[in-house]
């Protein structure tokens, strides 16, 4: 049975933070790894494959098993809900889920919208609250939409909360708190278990 | 091009030969154990069959018949066959055996890549409630899984009465211990860590809850289990999977299977052991299966019950290899030497050959047309030649 192990990495925001987990939990990475534009990285000393994926398609590639582990935003999941394995939380690259909008404002009664990157999670969060709301999905930039008058809240991802400040924009309420999670294919995580037991131990000693 | 619905897929003739190939090994395999072979419609009433099955309500198919009564498309083969085996003719041969190769249709949500119809084949075994019952499960699946051309695969045994027991000793209630089981469900351990470090419990309750998450492997796992039990509660299962690990032995499968006691394939649905089984390439179970006594009940017989399913797309995908061979051979004739061309196929179908018997003027390409054959032999004209 193939004994490479392939880890799907986010690119951008997270990459640092988790290649500097994986270096300081013993793990040989490549020197070429952080500035590299290649999209899959061989380790042969470690029988490691990384592949560097966009953040949002990191369960994806694990849940179809194509990698064995990744490392995925928790925002990730609880937008995505595929079937893999949350078998760590990796505390990094911390941050929240949060509604946010222009101060003092209400959502309209006639057309309330919402603007969101992440459709799944904003639409079960008003539901919990008994709201209805119609969901806009966007793709990025989502503090636009409430200065543009395309909805009067939105649903994103606070780190500092310095983005919202600069455009104007007031929290209203934490949805949930995120962190990174390392994540595995549930037929990985029996076939190569004793790899990935490894790295997941290797991984919570350090944390 | 025409599409289809999301999940809907053609077989066309090499993967439907590679897939027949696999049906005819398998079910031989099945009858060997003295299984009987049965079919079940494909739709089904929604309040009955729909209800009782294991699959989740929003992955059905369902349509309205004439009288406005709510259908489903079989989502699986074990409500049906409980359904059928319920009825006053089958209950008279017990234990019952039962097999299906079918299909069952499972609508999917997102994208593509997984199939909303697929052929399962696998065994109920019904009536019989001993370990016995459920050693011939696990090991009639890696028989069939062998005979079907499989090597590497990896069957998973696990015994929802375990994690039951022991939740509900630590946690004193049901309401408490679904939700545990729950994130066990879901697959999502961090949050499972998180919830019993939240609970009232003392410092050793909550180490034994987080060590249960680590109780896989070979057959320690099962010594390692009953050491997280502080009183006899649990013991029962866990002797119940040593006598099992016994008899897999016994029947020679044991290098295929593992324990793994965190492993919770549905909800509500199982009540004793259950399996998956994995094949390296393939990112999901390519089969699973396990204990269902409270289902017959539903369909007014109390009777336990086991089985499995195996997915036949999937375990196509483990084998890996298409069958290339085409042994179809093929004519080509003019019409003044048809009966030459038919008397040749006749003389060879008799052989057991298969023949495709095509008159040549309705092939505008005879290179394209020829070119997929084992052999082609062309009667035109007054001469005889055969490429």
């Amino acid at each position: 049975m193939n004994s490479f192990l392939t880890i799907a990495m986010p690119k951008g925001r997270i990459f640092e933070e988790a290649a500097e987990l994986l270096r300081k939990a013993g793990f040989q990475l490549p020197p070429e790894f952080d500035d590299s534009r290649k999209l899959i990285l061989e380790v042969e000393e470690e029988n490691l494959r990384f592949i560097l994926a966009k953040p949002m398609d990191v369960v994806t590639y694990v849940e179809h098993g194509v990698a064995d582990i990744g490392i995925a935003g928790k925002d990730v999941m609880l937008e995505e809900e595929r079937d893999v394995y949350e078998l760590l939380d990796l505390k990094i690259s911390a941050c929240y889920l949060a509604v946010a909008g222009l101060p003092g404002t209400k959502i309209s009664d006639i057309s309330p919208k919402v603007a969101s990157k992440y459709p799944n999670v904003a639409s079960s969060y008003f539901r919990q609250q008994g709201e209805q709301v119609e969901i806009i999905k966007l793709n990025g930039s989502i503090e636009l939409a409430p200065l543009i008058g395309l909805a009067e809240r939105i649903v994103d991802i606070v780190s500092t909360g310095q983005t919202l400040k600069e455009n104007g924009l007031v929290e209203y309420a934490k949805i949930t708190d995120v962190t990174s999670r390392l994540v595995a294919n549930p037929v990985s995580y029996r076939i190569k278990e004793q790899r990935i037991t490894e790295i997941v131990d290797r991984l919570a000693e350090i944390i | 091009m025409f599409e289809k619905p999301l999940g809907m897929r053609d077989t066309l003739p090499r993967l439907y030969e590679t897939k027949a190939a696999a049906r005819d090994k398998i079910s031989t395999e099945i009858k060997k154990w003295g299984y009987q072979f049965i079919e079940t419609p494909a739709l089904e009433y929604y309040e009955t069959v729909g209800e009782a099955s294991a699959i989740l309500d929003q992955q059905l198919f369902k349509l309205l018949d004439q009288q406005g009564h709510t259908l489903v498309l079989r989502p699986d083969m074990t409500a049906p066959i409980a359904r059928a085996a319920a009825s006053k003719i089958l209950k008279e041969q017990v234990p019952l055996r039962l097999a299906y190769s079918a299909n069952v249709y499972r609508a999917q949500q997102r994208e593509g890549g997984r199939p909303a119809e697929f052929e399962q084949i696998g065994i109920e075994c019904i009536g019989n409630g001993s370990i016995s019952a459920d050693a011939e499960m696990i090991t009639l699946m890696a028989d069939v899984l062998l005979a079907a051309g499989l090597k590497d695969f990896k069957i998973s045994i696990g015994h929802i009465g375990f994690l039951q027991e022991l939740f509900l000793s630590i946690l004193g209630n049901e309401e408490r211990a679904s939700v545990l089981r729950k994130f066990l469900y879901e697959k999502n351990y961090v949050g499972y860590r998180e919830h019993v470090k939240s609970l009232p419990l003392s410092s050793i309750d909550k180490q034994r809850l987080i060590a249960f998450i680590s109780l896989r492997g070979g057959e320690d796992t099962i010594s390692r289990a009953l050491e997280l039990l502080e009183n006899s509660v649990g013991q029962e299962t866990l002797t119940e999977l040593k006598e099992l690990a016994q008899q897999l032995k016994a029947y020679g499968v044991e290098e295929y299977v593992s324990f793994d006691l965190t492993l919770v394939s549905h909800m509500s649905y199982y009540t004793g052991t259950l399996f998956e089984v994995y094949a390296g390439e393939v990112g999901s179970p390519i089969g699973n299966g396990g204990r269902y006594d409270n289902l017959l009940a539903k369909f007014g017989w109390n009777a336990p019950a086991t089985g499995f399913a195996i997915r036949m797309d999937r375990l196509v995908e483990a084998v890996g290899s298409v069958d290339e061979n085409n042994e179809t051979q093929c004519i080509l004739f003019s019409s003044e030497r048809r009966n030459d061309a038919i008397s040749t196929a006749r003389a060879l179908r008799a052989q057991g050959k298969s023949v495709a018997l095509q008159d040549i003027n309705s092939v505008t390409n005879v290179d394209a047309y020829t070119a997929s054959f084992a052999e082609v032999q062309f009667f035109v004209g007054n001469g005889d030649s055969k490429k």
